[in-house]
């Protein structure tokens, strides 16, 4: 590994300080001159048309400045185009590059139309009705606690008083809660245009009275029609030629996002621009999102996000409700709007990750080589679009076990819930909770250690994966990784947490307690490629970073930075990192979503510190004579080789830089960079020594980043109570960035994915359509004492480089959740016994019931209970 | 009809007295217009949904003759303005009445533990997700409940002694406080209410819409626990789905008197069953003289549950409570969530 000054080593970020201090500023901290206050009013119904609504009475009232309604808001983009031609590859998974800003509710579902297969075969159809988009406020509510209109007033106490004083009125629609009721002969649809999406589109899919009887007597019919098939190999032909087969239903719960910092939004307008400040994960890419909800152009809007308390996905360009402050600023000629989202309020507009009912069937040779893999999926989509949480799942689950045989098949049903979008490895957590307690079974039933069944099957090198729609002309490539080491964690971890000794604890029991010891892998995307690095060395001697990226929480935006740092070999005191306004012309960035930005802005970064550093060689080269490679950089100076004496200082480069002008100081920029790039470097030309490029770096295949997770667990048998005694997860995500970032991460997706199977869930009535554990108590994500005390949670890296990445990094945030959740329901289930747990997340009464009943005792399959 | 709209807390008058007397004065010069509020983790979930619109608000926070633990002849006496930080840690309270410590130390988080009240523990109203998101209900003084329908989701309501309301009492620290034979202390006017602990708690049957016997105007000031039960063996148990931030599905306390291995007397109280703190008398008359062994505590356990008539989502809690009894009858042997 190279030997580097800045990367890989411990540092105090300078967002850090800020943050623990309470001064860093997030949007709701902001204050203007003159600034009102808006309050929502909410759907009280999971579905209706909004009939009439009288707002006289709120308006008269002193303090009360404005109303904006649906009636107010900009016309929807234009329809996406229709999806295109399957790509050569599987469906490329929703975080991966290219798609999330369409997993994100953006305004651009073409993309998540891109992702989506088409169903098997079918007769030419007429034209299929769209879905209508998402807007920020609307006449046709699809979920309780929907936003119909908002009112701007001079206090929250008086926004509140006067939505108090308004009367809507509504025609009741019917509605969806539990996707299997939509699927039933003459079962409610969740929207007007029918029941399951299918790509961009939504269809009527209902299925035979024969398959309703199956559920109703508890079983989840496997063979019944799904809306969307994929297929690689020949599944019959591996299930004929395996040793075992396994088959199990299967339930996850849809769980909300439930950031810390809830996706507030203050707006006003001056000189003809609008000044957002909003809670995003990314802050280059927010710009034409948030321009769109507005209905302005990108250079209209002036983006403000300096610190952002999580997203989990849920942010990924922001939030569609960020216009209202936006429009009703505007409304009001400019004047400051604030917008402070409530927990409550979080919980309905803050997005869900969809929850599954399905069905897995696996096949195993007698040596635990897997034949086959049968996998059904109805996903719990929400009102809006199909999610494909479902087919990612296949993807992940194709790429974690090299099997030769798969076919996934699947429906989104649109159910009238809080909207899906990708919550942190969407598809991938759940893959892992479904699939790896399979795969223990499997081992147990063959008498297989559990770590060499996984490591017989899983993926090395550049594995290839996915799987493609049944129609697709055969001889396509299938898709690939650009590095994998997870046998290597496994074996990492297996020394690590001494796996031998540990798994001979496996079912023992004291007293009312039994020990479960368990292991599982995980992986997701981790990397995407031609996004824009953008540097300045002033005058000043300081080297200024431009980072598009969003400070979303995960350090990526300022570790990142030191790429560029460490190519010309500047002291990090020296570096100043310019975030999260674009009035400070930001470089174009990827988004904050699919682990992509540590791989995607090493590159970069390393694209334009190469740059930087070969302009300070010209510049030395024109002035001292001599050719460029005669010189190279280091403690600030640019020097030549053999001859140190013969240098430029740094700050007197870039006073040399501005005098001579052109490609020194950004006058001329590489014409490939991306547009927002071009535009802030031409901001910045004149300013001092730029070092600016777009990512041109070769790459070939996908990167994911995988995790292997060890984990004992405590299970009391008498209650069905359990704990986490003991938890070790190590990574692959090539060289590490940054220590402190990558443990925080990797225990922060661990524990998410904990609270994904122990406790997180979204609960409602289905007569009713609606909430019940809107309250952050009701909804229970996981908390910090919810992970093992005595000895703390413990990480390793395998630290081998991604052959495609200059530095070796890849991402983490999503890779680090699936081993975490499934190692937990592994142990669990090495606990308890085989098929016993089969929904998430497991209750104590889960355990207790089933343990009694010498099988699961409880509603295997129901809905958002 | 109006919209409603939660999250946003409607204005009111605000008094912050400093003496119990200012307090009783205040109560009594704004009646059912005034809310008292102690460490305001009840009171504000209801102010911040609007669903309690009251015009007062009197805050007990700087009533300091409401705080504090003190020594009262073998036994204590815990102000109600005591946080529960402070009961859980306290040296007296750990070394006479283990049991309510340890209830205490298991309420909810760290942080709610710090700013709530022993008072307001004992006197929180109902958990119900219905009740709580506002549905005109029995208990909200309507004529159905939300919770016993169908189609409602009752994971966490009673299994004892429905009376048209299924919700259950959520306090940790009121059954141990009925297994110490605590009494509460109740100022209402001039006179001063002496209230045993069990007979604080009321069921539906009394009154539907609350779930102890204050009333507006009444003032908590103390929680007084008798020598009678100091340094005995005790134990607690609180089920829940995470290990913090969670109310008991269903929560044990017992105290019990034993000479050897014979049990002489028993106090027995299980809550999240019922409306009420269950208190198992049956069980305690069932145990008196008997062995503290395995058979008793397997024979308690199945005796504590008769007669429980379960909802759709909440048949678990039949077996937990049976296990949970047995265990605080055996003793030893388990651990907490």
């Amino acid at each position: 590994m190279a030997d580097y000054k800045l990367i890989g080593k411990n540092y105090v970020t300078p967002d850090l300080v800020a943050k623990v201090t309470g001064k860093a500023r997030y949007a709701e901290d902001y204050r203007a001159e003159g600034m009102l206050f808006v309050k929502l009013l909410l759907s009280p119904r999971p579905h209706a048309r909004v009939t009439r609504i009288d707002a006289s009475a709120a308006l008269s009232m002193p303090g009360v400045h404005a109303i904006l309604t649906a009636d107010d808001m900009p016309a929807p983009p234009p329809p996406p185009a229709p999806p295109p031609a399957p790509a050569p590859a599987a469906p490329r998974p929703q975080g991966e590059a290219g798609a999330p800003g369409a997993a994100a509710g953006a305004a651009a579902p073409a993309a998540a139309a891109a992702a989506a297969a088409p169903a098997a075969a079918q007769p030419p159809a007429p034209p299929r009705p769209r879905v209508p988009a998402e807007v920020a406020l609307t006449k046709e509510p699809v979920y309780e606690g929907e936003p119909i209109l908002a009112v701007a007033a001079d206090s929250e106490d008086i926004a509140a008083a006067a939505i108090e004083r308004i009367v809507v009125e509504y025609e009741p629609l019917p509605f969806v809660i539990d996707p299997l009721d939509s699927l039933r002969p003459g079962g409610p649809d969740g929207r007007l245009e029918g029941n399951v999406f299918v790509g961009a589109n939504v269809e009527t899919l209902k299925w035979t009275a024969a398959d309703i009887a199956r559920i109703e007597a508890g079983t989840f019919p496997a063979d019944a029609a799904a809306s969307e098939t994929l297929v690689f190999g020949d599944v019959e032909k591996g299930f004929a030629e395996a040793d075992l087969v396994i088959e199990r239903d299967h339930y996850q719960q849809t769980t909300s996002h439930q950031p810390l910092e809830s996706r507030t939004a203050m707006a006003y307008w001056q000189n003809g621009k609008c000044y957002l400040h909003g809670s995003t994960q990314s802050v280059a890419r927010t710009v034409a999102a948030a321009a769109g909800w507005i209905g302005i152009k990108p250079e209209e809007l002036v983006l403000i996000s300096e610190y952002t308390g999580g997203g989990f996905g849920s942010k990924i360009p922001g939030a569609q409700s960020m216009a209202i402050p936006a429009l009703l600023s505007r409304k009001l000629n400019g004047r400051p709007v604030m917008m402070r989202i409530s927990r409550e309020e979080e919980t309905y507009i803050g997005r869900t990750r969809p929850g599954y009912q399905g069905w897995l069937k696996m096949g195993f040779k007698k040596d635990g080589r897997l034949t086959a893999i049968d996998m059904f999926i109805v996903e719990a989509a929400g009102p809006y679009r199909r999610q494909g949480d479902h087919a990612t799942s296949a993807n992940n689950t194709s790429l974690m076990y090299q099997v030769p045989n798969m076919r996934f098949r699947g429906v989104s049903v649109a159910t009238n819930t809080p909207p899906g979008t990708s919550q942190r490895a969407p598809g991938g957590l759940q893959a892992s909770v479904m699939v790896e307690p399979m795969v223990d079974e499997a081992a147990r039933k063959l008498g297989l250690d559990r770590i060499a069944i996984r490591k017989i099957n899983s993926p090395e090198g550049q594995a290839q994966f996915g799987l493609a729609p049944v129609n697709a002309p055969p001889g396509r490539p299938r898709n690939k990784v650009t590095s994998c080491f997870v046998k290597e964690c496994l074996d990492k971890g297996a020394e690590l947490f001494n796996w031998a000794e540990r798994s001979k604890r496996s079912g023992q029991r004291r007293g009312n307690k039994v020990t479960g010891v368990a292991v599982a892998t995980g992986s997701y995307t981790a990397g995407s490629i031609g996004v824009d690095g953008l540097s300045v060395l002033k005058p000043d001697g300081k080297l200024y970073i431009h980072q598009g990226i969003g400070n979303l929480g995960t350090h990526s935006v300022i570790d990142t930075a030191r790429v560029i740092a460490e190519q010309v070999d500047m002291p990090w005191e020296k570096c100043v990192v310019v975030w999260g306004n674009t009035g400070n012309h930001v470089a174009w960035s990827s988004v904050q979503a699919g682990s992509q930005t540590t791989y995607a802005h090493s590159r970069a970064n390393y694209a334009a510190g190469q740059a930087l550093k070969r302009n300070l060689q010209e510049l030395a080269a024109l002035e001292l004579g001599g050719a460029p490679d005669d010189y190279d950089v280091g403690g600030e100076r640019v020097f030549r080789r053999g001859n140190p004496g013969r240098a430029i200082p740094f700050a007197k480069a870039a006073e040399l830089a501005i005098k001579r002008g052109g490609k020194f100081d950004g006058h001329e920029v590489p014409k490939e960079l991306n547009g927002m790039t071009k535009a802030s470097a031409a901001a910045l030309a004149g300013l001092g020594l730029m070092g600016v490029a777009r990512d041109n770096l070769p790459r070939d295949g996908s990167t994911y980043s995988f995790q292997a997770a060890f984990i004992e667990v405590e299970v009391d048998v008498e209650t069905g109570v359990y704990r986490i005694v003991d938890y070790l997860a190590v990574v692959d995500v090539g060289t590490v960035m940054h220590p402190n970032s990558l443990g925080g991460q990797i225990h922060g997706g661990g524990i998410q994915g904990f609270g994904h199977v122990r406790s997180q869930n979204l609960v409602y009535d289905r007569h009713y359509g609606a909430g019940l554990s809107n309250r952050m108590y009701n909804n229970k994500p996981p908390t910090l004492l919810d992970v093992p005390v005595e000895q703390p949670m413990r990480w390793a890296a395998v630290e081998l480089p991604d052959p495609t990445n200059p530095i070796g990094a890849k991402g983490i945030g999503e890779p680090a959740i699936g081993a975490g959740g499934g190692a937990l329901i592994c142990a669990l289930a090495d606990a308890v016994g085989d098929g016993i747990l089969r929904r998430t997340p497991v209750h104590p009464e889960q355990i207790l019931m089933s343990l009694a009943a010498g099988k699961p005792a409880y509603e295997t399959l129901t809905a958002f209970i | 009809m109006p919209a409603a709209i939660r999250d946003v807390m409607p204005a009111f008058e605000l008094f912050q007295p400093t003496s119990v007397a200012d307090t009783l004065g205040l109560l009594e010069r704004h009646g059912a217009d005034a809310w008292v509020m102690g460490g305001g983790l009840d009171t504000f979930d209801w102010l911040k949904d609007r669903l309690r619109k009251p015009k007062v608000v009197v805050d007990l926070s700087a009533v300091a003759e409401l705080r504090g633990i003190k020594d009262a002849g073998g036994g204590i006496e815990i102000g109600a303005m005591t946080t529960l930080t402070e009961v859980a840690t306290n040296a007296l309270v750990k070394e006479r009445f283990g049991l309510l410590a340890e209830a205490t130390g298991l309420v909810a988080s760290p942080q709610i533990r710090n700013q709530g009240t022993m008072g307001g523990n004992v006197a929180q109203d109902a958990r119900c997700w219905y009740y709580r998101a506002g549905w005109p209900c029995y208990r909200a003084g309507g004529n159905i409940c939300y919770a016993d329908t169908p189609t409602a989701v009752n994971r966490e309501h009673a299994i004892f002694d429905a009376d048209r309301c299924v919700a259950v009492n959520p306090s940790d620290t009121a059954p141990a406080l009925i297994a110490l034979d605590a009494q509460m202390v109740v100022r209402r006017g001039a006179s001063e209410l002496v209230v045993p602990a069990q007979d604080f708690f009321v069921g539906p049957g009394v009154d539907i819409t609350r779930l102890t016997l204050l009333r507006p105007g009444d003032l908590l000031t103390a929680v007084r626990i008798p020598g009678t039960w100091a340094g005995k063996q005790f134990y607690f148990e609180k089920v829940r789905d995470r290990q913090v931030w969670d109310f008991a599905l269903v929560n044990v306390a017992s105290a019990i008197n034993a000479s050897g291995n014979a049990i002489s007397e028993a106090r027995l109280v299980v809550n999240g069953v019922s409306a009420r703190p269950y208190r198992l008398e049956a069980v305690e008359a069932f145990v008196r003289g008997k062995a503290r062994d395995e058979q008793t505590a397997e024979q308690a356990g199945a005796l504590a549950v008769r007669g429980a008539l379960p909802l759709r989502h909440n048949a678990y809690k039949v077996p937990l409570m049976k296990a949970l009894v047995k265990r605080a009858i055996r003793g030893a042997g388990a651990w907490t969530s």
